[in-house]
């Protein structure tokens, strides 16, 4: 080629002939004939349709209880002080990891005014927007003194405060306190790299957020989410974490707990029998219509009780068999061998 | 552009050698300047031009509004981005174009040229030579700026330009300076010139020059004659001097180089019309959002208040739904992306390249490649329905080969047996050292018959040899080079000297030849020169031996009459011959001699004298005579030259046709050229229904023959259609074409032509004034009501349609524009002759306007640039000499069988790449904005977005770009070789099927359902699911990443479907893409970023926790299958049950590569198209069309040459003779004029005849007889012996009666103005190029009497009806 350009002759200014500038690239050029498509669709058809009855089959064995407000909320009404207690039954063992949830409906995570109104560099310890936070956080970004709140913003203010202790009531009317763990509820991004609390350099956590203010709606400060443990105290409140993780849709549920299953009777899980709820209720929900819920799961590799999928997957299968087997009688009938590619 | 504009000039004074004094005026420079910016108003112009695009300024409104906070609803970046982007290629392709046009520029503008100043001669560069310069030009130097000629090498101040790059005119042209300063020969008298020049202000007509020169108390008028306009070339001329009037930008070339208009594809027009759609749609979702978005504030965030407080400004919930439109309308933007116009550039402009680099549109005899000089319309080379095509040098190579001739009834050169191997070409040169080399030709028994001295053939080659009007040129010894005036001639004569009869030089009394090696010199008597009436010529010579014979060249039909009854016989075969050349399209002349005694001689040059002198008619005297001399002439033979068409030609126009592409041919030449050549490239053929030929000169006529026309295909069509075929014949009136001649001479044609198709065209209108319907048709009902145009759009049977120039004149008047459209575009081929520039581009303007289809105009000349610029798409045939055309093009190739090449394969695979390339973008951008209108329903219409910003940032740019855009620049449904053996896969592009207003809607419907399932999958299952360790997956940033990755991995699966032609690059693409939105994200949520910027980047950690999850790979794939199985149903069944023609041949394709066999031609259909259109022409032989004639010249010239006038002084012994006879000859020509003007000839007792002691041997009445020679009733010696008349006298009152067209255009409208027998255009029947040139000699030699727009008329195709009435009164 290198040469044809240096002659001068007649064909000095013939393009090169390469596949590439003549559009002769070698290629594949595929086509959707029968040969390739009906199969495709069929082996489409069962490949869904099995993955629908295998999850199917292990979400059978997920087990899930959710108590949602109205059954709780009459407790509530009953009990005037900001606690209520609600009995539930668990009629059979739950297996392995019991998982406890609450649940908030038409609580509006999502909103765009919302979700931006927080200050991650504030969470992540930078002392400097811990004193002065971001704009975003209008107007939860200083109280009406001026302080600076932290965290600021709209999401860390109106963090869900309800408290939850599960009471198990033995068969011989003792009862035991379902221990909980209340910590590994986050990702671990969010606990190790996300929030981190301001470098301490030995003072306290209180002394690090002095001349902040506690956020509006919060009855105590950060620094004093979870006092016993260090590790849990602060922006690396898992509570706090798990919250500000923001919910895609209105109702969601985040994770409350983890069961305990160090001692009996809850080596197994959690045991049949009667169990009562007993919440402290900070969180007023009717005023936006909202409403609460408990839930309580186990999981599976694939995650909690989740019937959509596995439905999802085996209508899916089924109609594309459908389909199969109508492309199938149709090519058949009328385009078999390529009858109509023949003028 | 900031430049003070001085205000528009009144009129030009220019004065020689005086710098200072022109400088008052301020005329513009030598320097040009093309370019737009320069490195400092780069920036500022350009970004200026840009902004001025609605889409940019669209989005630069966008941005601001994401600078208010209360309405941003995605950051800053995400637009401005894209826009950068978008606006810095845009910037770098116009900065490359730019630095281009500085660098041609700049390389004119140093262009050297001799400027005379203070009497020397200095070189200077173009761009520092000013107005009121005088500067010497060089033989085949460029002429840097308009010049008025002063004074030349050659006698008479004449010079020979060649206006190639002007005007496309390959030939050259004779510009004389005015006398006075012709004689201003060298520097120091120049240097002392100082005449003033006073013209008009600077225009843009190249014909057209009207100015006066001042100089030493007296006046010269200046015309166009007198100018030498910049870009043309000196040729033949050693030098000249020459005064610049109009410089740089004030030229006539600069002035017709104005901005070509910009021209927009249809695509483009559908794609602004959607665009502004979407817009719509937008704001209506934007509306729809911000109902919500009051409802819900006002039922659910008016409650929600404490927890998240309205913004300041807003203080109820209507006015934050009015702040939620312009939020969702920034985030709902993306339907209409930015990069859709970048993105559509790229892809027109890899197309072009493509056009650029295919070896096969290389032409390796000019070196040139194909050029796509406009990137924007690649996609409308696809749709093309009308292609109009020039004839000369687009069609034709404008090269006359003499093919074949009938000797005495012997037929040579018949040697084209297809099956056999080609013959070897002759050689010559052992025979005949003089031969031209480059002559071919392939029977050899001809060279024998010569060789041999059959005296027939001696005497065939002999009258070639000699009757004719060429100039030799004889460099050195043996080195011929004829100057033919058409090459017809120039074809005949070569070929005379390749078979030993070498025409070596002439004088005006003289032919010297060299037979068969031996130089015999010919004294020449008369010659009997050609004109349009007489179609023929003849010269009377006397050999060396004494003996006098006419010999007689000229169309068959009127030959044949004034043949010697002996001759009936050979006259027999030879029509048989002719009819069989004619049949090939060949262009005929049959020969004859006639042997003259002493006194038939002496007695017919008195009579011949004495029609010359005749003052009122002469010009019909002056044919009688020679009517009465070429009589009982004995045939000869005949010669069949062909007029060389361009490689391919035919069957690019079989394929063409077959592509259900019309094509029409306008020309300006003759109509039995245009016909004949019409059937040579076989766009009419033999067994065309029937061929309708428009030659009306009224209104009235045209119109009814075009009703006739329609009448007539309508009849035929119901005839065929009811099975009773060719039951009507010969219908009255309709004027269909019966042999060459065509529409004009109803008697001269009727004998000879042995038709069996009569001709029956009505006798021209435009005749005396109330044009009586001639040879009158039955009595039509007044004109019945016009057949229905439904009616015309299934006509039957193939017709054509010829039409010519002046009839088209009528035809494209506004009222019977709608009939003509509907006549010309039920045929099949279109062929209009004689039509000017203007009116080229008038019928392209029409089609455009009345069938809203694509046109294409393709041509090599000036003449079609107006139409090259009118049509959608203009292709220029480069590599010949003309280079305006190409200037003007969109395209630019060097043949004209690239164009199907350029239509058929790069036109549609453009159009179907950039359909499917429109039909994808659409959908991937719908399905990723919409799923934001869903999630509006969940977030409280409050403007959050789905996905992270960066997503939204990237996605166009860079997630989804580049395999989209392999895609369209690469995608290929059936391979080049397919879609020029199956034309039929052009048709889709013309019926716009690949990507119209509902495809649209199926694609945005596809979008839409995309976006559907995209949300609501996610949503389902997400909003209930965990992760294995408890944590819900149902948080926004887990959403946002399964949904942006389920979006990218189905959009790119619908890619890979779309696609069908998997390169390379398409995979690299493709899976890079996929590969890049992975790395991509991975970094964006790394910890690394989000420590430096928290807030940014605050998506740290969702790609590897979300995307671990199998909940979140088994939704992404329940999506994916469930968008992608019905379209992959809904593909299948199309293919299945309605494949298209492409998928057939794709598929037959697939089955053939299975195989690994051929199978045999299973399109039979299609193919079959092909090979029936050739073998119906072979078999169509002995049909009555007789063919053209071999003439396309003009009367006149034969005087030229007995005058001695345009002999050079160097090749004619006698010089001052030649002088005096130029004088006698320019007052010919003058009194021609006055005879035309009914004036008696001013001046006729000056006028000598031209006395011919030259040749000595020669009684003195010889050479006066020569065509229109001035003969007077003064004896003979006595005009001799009258002193020369000065050529240069100077008649005060210009003889032009006719008003001066300016234009051809109102020429050609003036027709019927012109009374008839008032006036003979010269020549005004002949076609293109010779014409002109002729007519510039004319003009040359008596235009600046002030004459100069009556001739100006010649080079415009002339009112045939004044030839025909001629004929009429004979």
């Amino acid at each position: 080629m290198a040469k044809e350009k240096a002659n001068s002759g007649p064909l000095a200014r013939r393009p090169d002939n390469s596949a590439f500038k003549q559009q002769r690239l070698p290629a594949w050029s595929p086509m959707l004939t029968a040969n390739t498509v009906l199969p495709f669709f069929y082996c489409m058809a069962v490949l869904c349709m099995l993955l629908g009855v295998w999850l199917l089959v292990t979400v059978q064995n997920t087990q899930e209880l959710k108590v949602s407000e109205p059954e709780f909320s009459q407790i509530y009404l009953t009990d005037a002080l900001c606690a209520s207690a609600l009995m539930i039954s668990i009629l059979f063992l739950s297996q392995g990891n019991v998982f406890f949830y609450y649940g908030l409906r038409n609580f509006h995570q999502n909103l765009r005014r919302y979700m931006d109104s927080r200050d991650d560099a504030q969470m992540v310890g930078r002392k400097k927007n811990l004193k002065s936070p971001s704009t975003y956080c209008e107007p939860f970004e200083k109280d009406e003194n001026g302080l600076p709140i932290a965290p600021c913003g709209a999401v860390a203010n109106s963090i869900f405060n309800d408290s939850f202790t599960l009471v198990y009531h033995g068969s011989k009317g003792s009862t035991i306190h379902v221990p909980l763990y209340r910590s590994g509820l986050t990702w671990y991004t969010d606990k190790n790299i996300k929030y981190r609390n301001p470098k301490v350099d030995n003072l306290t956590l209180a002394q690090v957020f002095e001349g902040t203010a506690k956020p509006l709606y919060w009855h105590k400060p950060v620094y004093e989410l979870d006092p016993h443990n260090p590790d849990n105290n602060g922006f690396i409140n898992e509570d706090l974490i798990v919250w500000m993780r923001e919910a895609a849709f209105p109702n969601f549920k985040k994770l409350y707990g983890i069961l305990n299953r160090v001692s009996e009777p809850f080596t197994e899980g959690l045991p049949v029998g009667n169990y009562s709820i007993e919440i402290s209720y900070n969180f007023p929900v009717q005023y936006f219509r909202g409403r609460k819920e408990v839930v309580l799961t186990t999981v599976t590799w694939f995650g909690g009780q989740n019937h959509f999928l596995p439905i999802a997957y085996l209508v899916t299968g089924g109609l594309i068999l459908l389909l199969a087997v109508i492309l199938t009688v149709i090519w058949w009938k009328f385009g078999k061998d390529g009858k109509n590619m023949k003028e | 552009m900031f430049r003070k504009r001085p205000p528009p000039e009144e009129e030009r004074r220019v004065r020689a050698n005086d710098r200072e004094y022109n400088e008052k005026f301020q005329y513009a420079s030598n320097c040009i300047m093309t370019s737009k910016y320069n490195i400092i108003t780069f920036l500022p112009v350009n970004l200026f031009e840009q902004f001025q695009e609605v889409a940019n300024t669209y989005f630069l409104f966008l941005l601001i509004l994401q600078l208010i906070p209360q309405i941003s609803s995605l950051s800053w970046f995400t637009t401005i981005v894209p826009l950068a982007l978008v606006l810095s290629i845009t910037a770098v392709k116009d900065a490359t174009d730019d630095y281009f046009r500085h660098k041609s520029d700049n390389q004119v503008n140093n262009r050297q040229s001799q400027v005379l100043i203070r009497g020397s001669l200095q070189n200077e560069k173009w761009m520092n030579v000013r107005v009121g310069d005088i500067i010497k030009l060089e033989n085949n130097q460029f002429v840097a700026a308009d010049l008025l000629l002063l004074s030349s090498t050659e006698p008479h101040g004449l010079c020979y330009i060649e206006t190639a790059e002007l005007d496309g005119e390959t030939n050259m042209k004779v510009r004389q300076s005015v006398s006075v300063t012709s004689e201003l020969g060298d520097p120091n008298n120049l240097a002392t010139f100082d005449g003033e020049v006073v013209c008009e202000p600077p225009n843009n007509k190249l014909d057209r020059f009207c100015g006066t020169l001042y100089w030493r108390d007296s006046k010269y008028g200046l015309t166009n004659q007198n100018m030498l306009l910049r870009g043309c070339v000196l040729r033949n001329t050693e030098a000249c001097y020459g005064l610049v009037i109009f410089a740089g930008p004030d030229t006539k070339l600069m002035q017709n180089s104005g901005r070509t208009k910009f021209k927009r594809t249809s695509i483009d027009r559908l794609m602004n019309t959607l665009v502004l759609w979407i817009f719509g749609f937008l704001v209506c979702m934007g509306v729809i959002l911000a109902v919500g978005n009051a409802v819900w504030e006002r039922e659910v965030g008016s409650l929600f208040q404490s927890y998240l407080p309205w913004d300041p400004p807003v203080d109820n919930f209507l006015f934050s739904a009015f702040l939620s439109f312009w939020s969702y309308v920034i985030i709902l933007n993306t339907v209409v992306p930015i990069s859709l116009y970048v993105s559509v550039e790229v892809i027109r402009l890899g197309h072009s390249y493509f056009i650029n680099w295919d070896r096969q549109m290389f032409c390796s005899q000019f070196n040139t490649a194909a050029e796509a000089r406009t990137t924007t319309l690649n996609e409308e080379l696809g749709q093309v329905e009308y292609i109009f095509s020039d004839k000369t040098g687009t069609l034709t190579q404008n090269i006359m080969s003499f093919n074949k001739c009938s000797i005495n009834g012997q037929a040579y050169g018949e040697v084209t047996d297809p099956l056999e191997p080609p013959p070897k070409r002759l050689d010559f040169t052992p025979f005949n050292p003089l031969a031209d080399p480059d002559f071919c030709f392939y029977d050899d028994t001809l060279l024998e018959s010569v060789k041999v001295g059959d005296l027939h053939t001696h005497e065939f080659f002999r009258l070639l040899s000699l009757c004719h009007t060429v100039m030799s040129e004889e460099k050195s010894e043996g080195e011929l080079v004829y100057k033919a005036q058409s090459p017809d001639e120039g074809a005949l004569v070569t070929a005379a000297r390749n078979f030993g009869f070498v025409f070596r030089s002439r004088t005006p009394g003289t032919i010297t030849i060299t037979e068969m090696g031996r130089p015999v010199t010919y004294t020449l008597l008369a010659i009997l020169d050609f004109n349009n009436i007489r179609k023929r010529m003849s010269v009377i010579v006397r050999n060396p031996e004494g003996r006098i014979r006419l010999y007689c060249k000229g169309a068959d039909t009127l030959l044949f009459e004034r043949l010697h009854p002996c001759n009936q016989e050979l006259m027999n075969i030879t029509s048989d011959h002719l009819n069989e050349y004619a049949a090939d399209g060949l262009r005929t002349l049959a020969l004859a001699y006639r042997d003259l005694s002493e006194e038939e001689w002496e007695a017919w040059s008195e009579s011949h004298r004495c029609a010359g002198k005749a003052t009122d008619c002469r010009e019909d005297r002056l044919a009688a005579a020679y009517e009465q001399i070429e009589q009982d002439m004995m045939l000869l033979g005949a010669t069949a030259i062909e007029d060389k068409l361009q490689e391919g030609v035919p069957e690019t126009i079989a394929i063409l046709s077959l592509a259900n592409i019309k094509i029409w041919v306008l020309t300006g030449d003759k109509q039995e050229t245009a016909v004949n050549i019409g059937y040579s490239c076989k766009m009419l053929t033999d067994d065309m229904t029937e061929v309708f030929i428009i030659s009306g000169h009224t209104v009235q006529s045209v119109r009814q023959e075009l009703r006739r026309a329609r009448e007539r295909m309508i009849e035929v069509s119901r005839g065929r259609d009811g099975g009773k075929e060719g039951g009507v014949e010969g219908w009255e009136g309709a004027c269909y074409n019966g042999n060459g001649f065509g529409g004009g001479q109803a008697g001269a044609t009727g004998g000879g032509g042995g038709g069996e198709k009569q001709l029956q065209c009505p006798p021209p209108p435009g005749t005396p004034p109330p044009p009586p319907p001639p040879s009158p048709p039955p009595p039509l009902p007044p004109l019945p009501p016009q057949p229905p145009s439904t009616l015309m759009d299934n006509i039957s049977g193939e017709f054509a349609l010829v039409i010519n120039g002046h009839s088209l004149a009528h035809a494209l008047e506004a009222d019977m524009e709608a009939e003509f459209v509907l006549t010309a575009c039920a045929c099949k081929a279109v062929i209009c002759c004689r039509v000017t520039p203007l009116q080229k581009a008038l019928v392209v303007e029409l089609i455009k306007k009345h069938k809203k289809a694509v046109t294409l105009a393709i041509g090599d000349g000036a003449n079609d640039v107006s139409m090259i610029k009118s049509a959608h798409i203009g292709v220029g045939i480069s590599g010949q000499e003309g280079i305006q055309a190409v200037l003007a093009s969109d395209y630019s190739f060097s043949q004209f069988r690239f164009l199907q090449r350029l239509l058929l394969v790069h036109g549609r695979w453009s159009y179907l790449r950039m359909c499917r390339f429109l039909c994808y973008f659409f959908y991937k951008n719908f399905a990723f904005t919409m799923v934001h209108f869903w999630f509006g329903f969940f977030c409280g219409f409050s403007a959050q977005t789905v996905y992270d910003q960066y997503f939204i940032t990237l996605y166009n740019i860079v997630y989804t770009s580049l395999p989209v855009l392999a895609m369209g620049i690469f995608d290929q449904d059936v391979p080049e070789q397919r879609s020029l053996e199956y034309p039929k896969l052009y048709e889709p592009g013309q019926l716009n099927l690949l990507f119209n207003k509902r495809e649209f809607f199926i694609c945005i419907a596809q979008g839409i359902y995309t976006s559907v399932v995209l949300f609501f999958v996610p949503y389902a299952v997400l909003s209930d699911a965990t992760q294995s360790t408890g944590e819900p997956l149902a948080d926004y940033q887990t959403f946002a990443v399964t949904t942006a990755t389920a979006l990218v991995i189905v959009v790119s699966v619908q890619i890979a479907l779309d696609t069908g032609f998997w390169t390379v690059i398409n995979h690299v693409f493709v899976w890079g893409s996929l590969g890049c939105y992975f790395t991509i994200m991975f970094a964006m949520h790394s910890q690394t970023l989000f420590i430096i910027f928290p807030n940014q980047f605050h998506f740290v950690g969702s790609a590897q926790s979300t995307l671990l999850q199998p909940v979140v790979w088994l939704t992404i794939a329940l999506a994916t299958v469930i968008c992608i199985v019905p379209v992959l149903a809904f593909r299948f069944l199309k293919l299945d049950l309605k494949p298209q023609l492409s998928d057939t041949v794709r598929y037959t394709q697939l089955v053939r590569q299975k195989k690994r066999k051929p199978v045999g031609r299973s399109m039979g259909g299609v193919r079959g198209g092909v090979g029936s259109v050739s073998e119906g022409r072979l078999g169509a032989r002995g049909s009555s069309r007789r063919s053209g004639y071999a003439f396309a010249h003009q009367e006149g010239f034969g005087e030229l040459i007995t005058s001695g006038k345009n002999m050079r002084l160097s090749s004619l012994a006698l010089a001052t003779f030649a002088s005096r006879h130029s004088s006698s000859w320019i007052d010919t020509l003058r009194k021609k004029k006055h005879a035309h003007t009914h004036t008696p000839p001013s001046a006729s007792g000056e006028c000598s005849p031209a006395p011919s002691y030259v040749s000595g041997s020669v009684p003195p009445l010889s050479t006066s007889s020569s065509v229109l020679g001035g003969s007077q009733d003064t004896p003979v010696e006595e005009g001799t012996h009258t002193p020369p008349v000065q050529s240069a006298q100077v008649d005060p009152v210009p003889s032009t009666h006719t008003p001066p067209p300016s234009a051809p255009a109102s020429e050609a409208a003036c027709v019927d103005v012109v009374s008839p027998t008032s006036v003979r255009c010269p020549g005004g029947d002949s076609p293109g190029g010779w014409t002109l040139s002729l007519g510039m000699v004319q003009e040359a030699l008596f235009g600046w009497k002030g004459i100069a727009a009556r001739t100006s008329g010649s080079s415009s195709p002339g009112p045939p009806s004044v030839a025909k009435e001629t004929s009429n009164t004979e």
